[in-house]
This record gives structure tokens, C-alpha cells and sequence, in this order.
């Protein structure tokens, strides 16, 4: 099965480094799936659910948004954050999204508060629903 | 003729100094490595960024086009001013303190300081400079989130035209017992060169000049980030050193009051044996 390395890496840790044979990313387009031979790509993502797959496996990863970066041998993402779904704490993000609805409410709209709360609901909104998905399928 | 109690008291505290001392250099020896990991684990991101900057940055139709990348008339700078907020670590602080000072002293036009770190902010305080914002009180692990407000700063100044420059001063890490100030220019952006025949033909989307403007101020943030962490690694470094220093100190101190207490105490064994010698002598 032909695969290609991928490095997930932020500011302050590499989060993710192995040869997988296919990734789904959130382009700020929409989903964007990668297979080995990609032709090179540049992109910008937004927040959301990054799934690699290798093999039979399949790991999901959240993101808040970066880089995508395809090169002929490997792909790269610049995330701002990311988080491997069992570092997830679930609990602190469903504080998050409490938070963000409220401001967002509690203010109608202005500017740029409005649009930091949204960024927050968004990024909390992905957290909890890979640690979701991670929960159902241990489940089973 | 010293007072033996004194001296023993002065043995005591010096005692407890080399003690504290000693735990404060492995202290700063543990939060050193730390810092130093944390810098090696965003270089992947430092090195990829510059990488992709610099490819963009040299497509003919939008590069150097980026607010960030433009060079303008220059009539104000700023000097992000990077130092810790405490001191017993030798002469970092003062070196930092001397090479803003300098540097303020060589332009001609107004500097406006943004310290980080008490220490810079309280020198630039004393040297009436025009201190634009404070940050202070940064954690030893600071994440890359708390260093958000700094950069934030910044860009919005310079993409409104109040400063046309900025450079960054902090502590350069060169080994554990050489830290050095630096001062460098963080904006506008100078895209490394690249070597020639290395451009491969990306795809961008939404499109090359949206993935630049996302990516510059990143870029500056990391740069933040990443001299803030340099910092904390010398300011560690440098105070394992400075307190290794005043454990040896101490320990020679040590040893001289001990000889010191010795022979006072052997002084007076032999006052009293003459006394009482003395007292015999006379009875007999």
C-alpha cells in the first residue's frame, strides 16, 4: 500500500510524526482528502477534525486552524493547536462552548468579541465531538 | 581577638546561604533544560514557516506586496524588549538594560519600548523611555497562546502605520555559561533567500496571497514566542551559573571562618589553662 510521511507540528511540539496512506483535512474550502502522489498544495485550514488513516486504523485529530502544506514526499501541517483525541479533556471544553454561548448571546454581535467567541464555539464544537466519537467507538 | 559565638552565628548563616544557593543553581539547571526542549520542539514549525515565506515571497506577483513585508519611510520604531522578571542571575539584566539603552541612544528618531519582563520594564522606566506596554509575570513555561497579546500588539501598530519599525531585544543563548544580548528586526519581514532551482509549483488555496497573509502573522508570533523561550533559557543559565558561583563562595567563606573559629577557640582553652595554672602556682 503505497503511504507518505506526515508531521503535525505547532509552535511548541511536534504533535503527530508517522507513514500513513491517507489524510482528511478541513480546508478552509471545504474537506480536503490526501493520497499518496497528491499533486504539491498549499492550504489554509480551519478549525476541525483532522482524520489519519493508516492501514485499518484511523486516528482523529482536532485542529484550530494552520497550514496544510503537500510536498512530493510528505505532507506538513502547521497547526495553530492540535490535539490527538486522547488528550482531549472533554470536561474543559464543554466548559469552553458553555462560555462562548454565552458571550455570544450576551453580547448581539460587536465586531470583534463577536468573532473571538465564534472562533471559541468552533474550536470547543471539534474538541468535544472527536472525544465523542473516540468515546462511541471504544464503545463498540 | 574575634568573638567565637560571633564567628560560629556568621558560620551558621553563611551555612544556610551556600544551602539556599546551591538549591536555587539546580533549580535553574532543571528549568533550563526545559526551556531548552520546548525551543527544539517548535523548530520543525520555525523551519517550515520561514520555508514557505520565503517561496511566496518570491513569486513575482504578490511578493513583498503583504503589509507586513513592506518597507516604508522610517520615522518611529519600537524594540520589543525581552527580559525576566527577577534578578539573581549575574549580568544578564544589566547587559539586556545596556544594550536597550544604547540602542535608544543611536537612533535619532523616537523609540517606543514594549517591555517584557520586569526587569527591562523597570529600566526602561528609570530611563524615561516612552514605554508603549507592559507584559510581566510570565510563567518559567509560558505557552505560545500567553505570548499572543505581545504580537498582537505589534502587528496591529505596525499595519496602522504608528511604527514602521521593530526590532527585538532578549537574551541570545549560546552555551550555558555564555548568554548574549541580541537585537534583531523583526519587522518588516526580511524573507530568507532561497536557493535557486528549489521552487516547486504549489497549488494555494484560496490563493497564494491569502495563505501569505495568514502565514506572516504566525511568523511573528512564532518569533515571539521563540526569543521569549531563548530568554528563559539564558536567564536559567545564567543563574545556575551565578549561584554556582555563590556556593563556592560560600564554601571558601566556610572554610576561612572555620579556621578562624578554630583558632580562637584553641586561644581560649589556652587562656584558661594559664589561668588556672596561674591559680596553683599561686596557692602552692
Amino acid at each position: 500500500m503505497p503511504s507518505f510521511t506526515i508531521d503535525i507540528v505547532t509552535a511548541e511540539r511536534i504533535v503527530y510524526s508517522e507513514e500513513v496512506n491517507a489524510v482528511i483535512a478541513p480546508g478552509v474550502e471545504g474537506q480536503l482528502g490526501i493520497l499518496p502522489h497528491h499533486a504539491p498544495l498549499m492550504t489554509i485550514l480551519q478549525a476541525g477534525e483532522l482524520v489519519v488513516r493508516k492501514g485499518e486504523q484511523e486516528e482523529i485529530m482536532a485542529i484550530s486552524g494552520g497550514f496544510l502544506e503537500v510536498r512530493p514526499d510528505h505532507v506538513i501541517v502547521l497547526a495553530d493547536q492540535a490535539e490527538r483525541a486522547e488528550e482531549i479533556d472533554a470536561a474543559r471544553a464543554e466548559a469552553a462552548r458553555k462560555r462562548a454561548e454565552e458571550r455570544l448571546k450576551d453580547k448581539q454581535a460587536t465586531g470583534l468579541d463577536a468573532t473571538r467567541a465564534e472562533a471559541a464555539l468552533r474550536r470547543a464544537l471539534v474538541r468535544l465531538s472527536v472525544a465523542d466519537k473516540i468515546k462511541r467507538r471504544r464503545k463498540l | 581577638m574575634p568573638d567565637i559565638r560571633k564567628v560560629r552565628r556568621r558560620i551558621k548563616g553563611v551555612q544556610n546561604i551556600a544551602k539556599i544557593t546551591r538549591a536555587m543553581e539546580m533549580i535553574a539547571a532543571s528549568k533550563m533544560k526545559k526551556a531548552q526542549e520546548r525551543g527544539l520542539a517548535g523548530r520543525p514549525y520555525a523551519e517550515k514557516i520561514e520555508q514557505v515565506i520565503a517561496d511566496l515571497a518570491a513569486l513575482p506577483d504578490i511578493g513583498l506586496q503583504h503589509p507586513l513585508l513592506q518597507r516604508r519611510p522610517i520615522n518611529r520604531a519600537a524594540v520589543v524588549h525581552i527580559t525576566p522578571d527577577r534578578g539573581l542571575c549575574g549580568g544578564l539584566n544589566a547587559n539586556l538594560n545596556r544594550q536597550l539603552a544604547g540602542f535608544i541612544l543611536q537612533q535619532d528618531i523616537n523609540v517606543k519600548v514594549i517591555a517584557v519582563g520586569r526587569k527591562g520594564r523597570d529600566a526602561a522606566a528609570r530611563f524615561a523611555c516612552d514605554l508603549a506596554a507592559e507584559f510581566t509575570g510570565l510563567s518559567d513555561q509560558p505557552s505560545f497562546i500567553d505570548t499572543l497579546p505581545i504580537s498582537n500588539i505589534i502587528i496591529e501598530e505596525y499595519t496602522k502605520g504608528i511604527i514602521d519599525v521593530v526590532y527585538v531585544s532578549y537574551a541570545g543563548f549560546v552555551s550555558t555559561l555564555v548568554q548574549k544580548p541580541v537585537m534583531k528586526q523583526l519587522l518588516p519581514v526580511e524573507p530568507a533567500q532561497i536557493p535557486g532551482g528549489q521552487n516547486v509549483d504549489y497549488i494555494y488555496e484560496p490563493g497564494a496571497e491569502a495563505v501569505l497573509g495568514g502565514l506572516l502573522p504566525r511568523f511573528v508570533e512564532m518569533e515571539i514566542y521563540h526569543a521569549i523561550l531563548e530568554s528563559i533559557a539564558s536567564e536559567q543559565s545564567a543563574r545556575m551559573v551565578a549561584m554556582r558561583n555563590a556556593t563556592d563562595s560560600a564554601n571558601e567563606l566556610i572554610g576561612d571562618l572555620t579556621l578562624l573559629y578554630n583558632k580562637a577557640r584553641q586561644e581560649a582553652i589556652t587562656r584558661d589553662l594559664l589561668d588556672i595554672i596561674g591559680g596553683v602556682v599561686a596557692l602552692e
